[in-house]
């Protein structure tokens, strides 16, 4: 093997991932690091300009309040954010965390729009709401901007790009102490060593670990980008931080195949999505959606219960389901009969439904012109997607974290080594926005702003730990080295056994992993294959399968830096896999019908509202299933 | 495929050491292809696992030959239509082919500041230690045009 340089890095603060939330972290603790006399510096695999799920762009900002009352309408207070939120998440949800990310979220916004993000307004300037949350924008330079202004407080001296994190840093005095991290980057030969006081780790979510609809060229057009694979989830967990929820996975529905979005088209164009027989699909499975009330009677219905609907649609032979966008085009005709108006009114309309995709997924722009269809004129199918983690969105995956000092529940004060808020079960380890769970809802402002709480808060332990060094030896880091690289060495000695190198008896491509642990959760573990149901055998065959995985995940071999990536990405994916099974086996309920249900226990039991989090020894190779109670702050 | 670097327009970016699209690209998948081992072509770019491109457009719309295009996913995707953008300093323009000839066309707002001027800092009260303890952030609450922050009630 050839040699590779070793980098070390020290700073206070270290920030891995400058997504929405790694952003928001720099803008944060750059400002205090100021008058605490600290250090941050930043490390994305990618180059923070078009990073992460916003490499695209936006079409709306989805969460904000408005506190000020400068909205066209709807203007709303965290409390009521915070009973929403709980509602949608089926009851469950830690109220502490989202009423403290509402509070904040409007600050966020308002630092977007002084940057320059354009958002609608309108002549009194107030800002465009589309829903009750929702912000319209258009926003195809959303995190450019974001990114823009990271870049400017931290300085680019202290921005890493193009670097793959690996593993966190455990203290070796302190056992319950994160104290860095360490990666190696895709550009040149080198492996890198960062050691912190406090240290965010915020890469994002996970999709790949079920298996994405389309097999072929659009493997990669899954709604969730293909670029984050999970490292988030799997280094907390390694790490010996307690993850929550990791069974409520994201189930897209969406624009099918191209995965356009639907928000604007329902909130803004009150757009009308009926079954085949051009009936509305929503509110007709009563009799079987009455059994997630009280949840299921409130308004709005919440994402499961409404993407359940689509299942026992399709169920009772009534799909395709179709988003009528040419009904909206039809109420726009009906409502503006003069003919310079209606014309007018229809082009805004066509600017607007095209800027949707435009902005944000441009495959869908690109499906419709490919299929002939103009949406003023047809309409095209929606479906559910293949499953995903993201903590932000309308699920719960994360790890379990400190909240606020004025807002968290007693109870779950001692669950933590420290009052840091969004510090998660070990000291010096802070996530925010995908990062931190069973607080849904965040979206891109939520995200930005609870990096923004765990900045300020990473930078407050790392000025409480003035005194501490991180204790990590060069046996341990020569010893990460080695396994980092040992794809790459497993590669260069074996591959020239074969005539091939993607057949081997030796090791297996990233690739290969990668199908293996998709079949297994997709067939096995509730993904679309099986309309997202599971049961506790089949779990039991995934867990027995995903054993094997894991014992693979060393055999795993990469021809250069791009496969040592993927070899990497798929690692981080058996973990999230892992954990995710493992906590669909122990809840006994299915209290999020349309992302997973359990076919053995097809139906809510309020008996087990609490949380059910994981956590895994690593020397001792031992996972820990633990219950947490819910605790109602309002 | 799905994204895909026309071969007369690439010109590997005039061999400086990093290329636009390989700089950019979120999940590493534009290469400059050196020696012409790959391509038939020395310096000519192209994309090294299409089946990982999400059709972010981000190489598409940095590359300054305009060199990159992308062809929606074969597996779902009839042939003969293109979304392709010119993205400006303060607004983008897209133009849209539909696989029957129809041509659409529009033009969005991208940001209302020049690029680099953002100064995210300035114009706030500078930090001090002991602001650590409380919950306030960066601006707040005034930026929010409230009085002060909600706490439980
Ligand atoms: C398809 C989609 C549509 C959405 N639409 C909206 C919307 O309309 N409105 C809205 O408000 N919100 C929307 N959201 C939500 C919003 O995008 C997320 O809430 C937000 O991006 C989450 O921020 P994050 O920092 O957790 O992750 P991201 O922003 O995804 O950033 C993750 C970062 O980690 C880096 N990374 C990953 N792995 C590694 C590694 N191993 N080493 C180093 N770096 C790594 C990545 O390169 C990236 O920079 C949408 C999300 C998705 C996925
Ligand atoms: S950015 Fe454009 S010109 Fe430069 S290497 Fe890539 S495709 Fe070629
Ligand atoms: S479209 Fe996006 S994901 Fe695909 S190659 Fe270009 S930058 Fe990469």
């Amino acid at each position: 093997m050839r040699e590779f340089a070793t980098e070390v890095v020290e700073s206070d603060v270290l920030i891995l991932g400058g997504g929405m939330g790694g952003c928001g972290v720099a803008l944060e603790a750059a400002y205090w690091a100021k008058a605490a006399g600290l250090s941050v510096k930043l490390v994305d695999k990618a180059a923070i300009d078009r990073s992460g799920a916003i490499a695209m762009g936006l079409s709306a900002i989805n969460t904000y309040m408005g506190q000020d009352g400068k909205v066209t309408h709807d203007q709303h207070t965290p409390e009521e954010f915070v009973e929403y939120v709980t509602n949608d998440q089926m009851g469950l949800t830690r109220q502490d965390l989202v009423y403290d990310m509402a509070r904040h979220v409007d600050s966020s916004v308002k630092h977007f729009d002084k940057w320059g993000l354009p958002i609608w307004k309108d002549e009194a300037g107030n800002y465009s709401k589309s829903g009750k949350w929702q912000v319209m924008i258009s926003g195809e330079s959303y995190k450019v901007i974001v990114a823009e202004a990271a870049k400017n407080a931290l300085g680019m001296d202290n921005i890493y790009e193009r670097i793959v994190i690996t593993h966190l840093l455990k203290d070796e005095k302190d056992p319950n102490r994160v104290c860095g991290a360490v990666g190696f980057s895709t550009r040149e030969d080198k492996f890198y060593v960062f050691k912190a006081k406090a240290v965010y780790c915020g890469m994002g979510g996970a999709v790949g670990i079920f298996r994405p609809r389309s097999q072929g060229e659009a493997l990669g057009r899954s709604w969730y980008p293909p670029f984050n694979s999970g490292t988030t989830y799997a280094l907390m967990l390694l790490a010996g931080a307690e993850l929550t929820q990791m069974d409520v996975t994201f189930v897209p529905p969406r624009f099918k195949d191209s995965y356009g979005p639907v928000g604007t088209f329902f909130l803004l164009f009150k757009t009308p999505a009926l079954d085949a027989y051009d009936q509305p699909y929503v509110f007709s499975y009563l009799s079987e959606t009455d059994n997630w009330a009280p949840y299921s009677k409130v308004k709005p219905t919440p994402t499961p219960v409404r993407n359940y609907e689509m299942i026992l649609a399709t169920k009772a032979g009534k799909a395709p389901l179709m988003m009528h966008t040419e009904g909206a085009a039809e109420r726009i005709k009906k409502e503006t009969p003069d003919p310079k108006e209606q014309k007018k009114e229809l082009r805004k309309f066509e600017n607007e439904a095209w800027e949707d995709f435009l902005d944000m997924t441009i495959s869908g722009a690109t499906n419709w012109a490919a299929h002939n269809v103009d949406p003023l004129e047809k309409p095209m199918e929606i479906m559910t997607g293949d499953p995903v983690f993201i903590g932000s969105h309308a699920s719960s995956v994360g790890a379990w974290c400190c909240g606020a000092e004025d807002l968290m529940p007693a109870e779950y004060k001692a669950d933590f080594p420290g009052q840091y808020n969004l510090m998660t079960t070990v000291m010096g380890l802070f996530t925010g926005a995908d990062g931190v769970g069973a607080s849904a809802h965040k979206f891109s402002s939520g995200s930005h702003v609870t990096g923004r709480i765990a900045g300020k808060a990473a930078v407050k332990l790392a000025y409480d730990s003035k005194d501490y060094t991180p204790a990590v030896s060069d046996e341990t880091i020569n010893k990460l080295k080695e396994t980092v690289l040992r794809p790459l060495a497993l590669y260069e000695e074996k591959s020239t056994y074969t005539t091939t190198p993607d057949i081997n008896p030796e090791y297996v491509s990233p690739n290969m992993f990668m199908f293996r642990l998709q079949k297994i959760m997709g067939e096995n573990a509730g993904g679309w294959e099986t309309l997202y149901g599971t049961s506790d055998k089949m779990l039991e065959q995934a867990l027995w399968k995903l054993g094997l995985c894991g014992e693979d995940t060393e055999k795993i071999g990469a021809a250069d830096l791009h496969d040592l990536e993927r070899a990497w990405e798929n690692i981080h994916r058996y973990w999230v896999a892992e954990a995710c099974a493992r906590t669909r086996m122990a809840r006994k309920e299915s209290r999020w019908p349309g992302y997973y249900h359990k076919y053995d226990y097809l139906k809510l039991d309020e008996g087990q509202k609490h949380f059910v989090n994981v956590k895994y020894d690593v020397s001792k190779k031992e996972w820990e299933v633990i219950e947490r109670p819910m605790v109602p702050i309002i | 495929m799905p994204s895909f670097v026309m071969r007369e327009k690439c010109d590997g970016c005039k061999g400086q050491d990093k290329t636009a699209c390989m700089y950019i690209c979120p999940n590493d998948l534009m290469k400059l292809d050196k020696d012409g081992s790959v391509t038939g072509v020395p310096m000519k770019a192209y994309n090294q696992e299409p089946a990982y491109c999400w059709e972010c457009y981000s190489c598409v719309k940095i590359c300054p030959q305009q060199a990159i295009d992308v062809r929606g996913y074969a597996d779902f995707m009839p042939l003969g239509a293109a979304s392709t953008p010119l993205r400006g300093t303060s607004d983008i323009m897209w133009t849209i082919k539909f696989r029957d000839g129809r041509i659409k066309r529009f033009k969005y707002p991208i940001r209302t500041t020049t690029e680099g001027s953002i100064k995210a800092l300035e114009g706030f009260p500078e930090a001090k230690v002991e602001g650590l303890s409380n919950q306030l952030l960066l601006g707040e609450p005034d930026i929010m045009g409230v009085k002060e922050l909600p706490t439980r009630k």
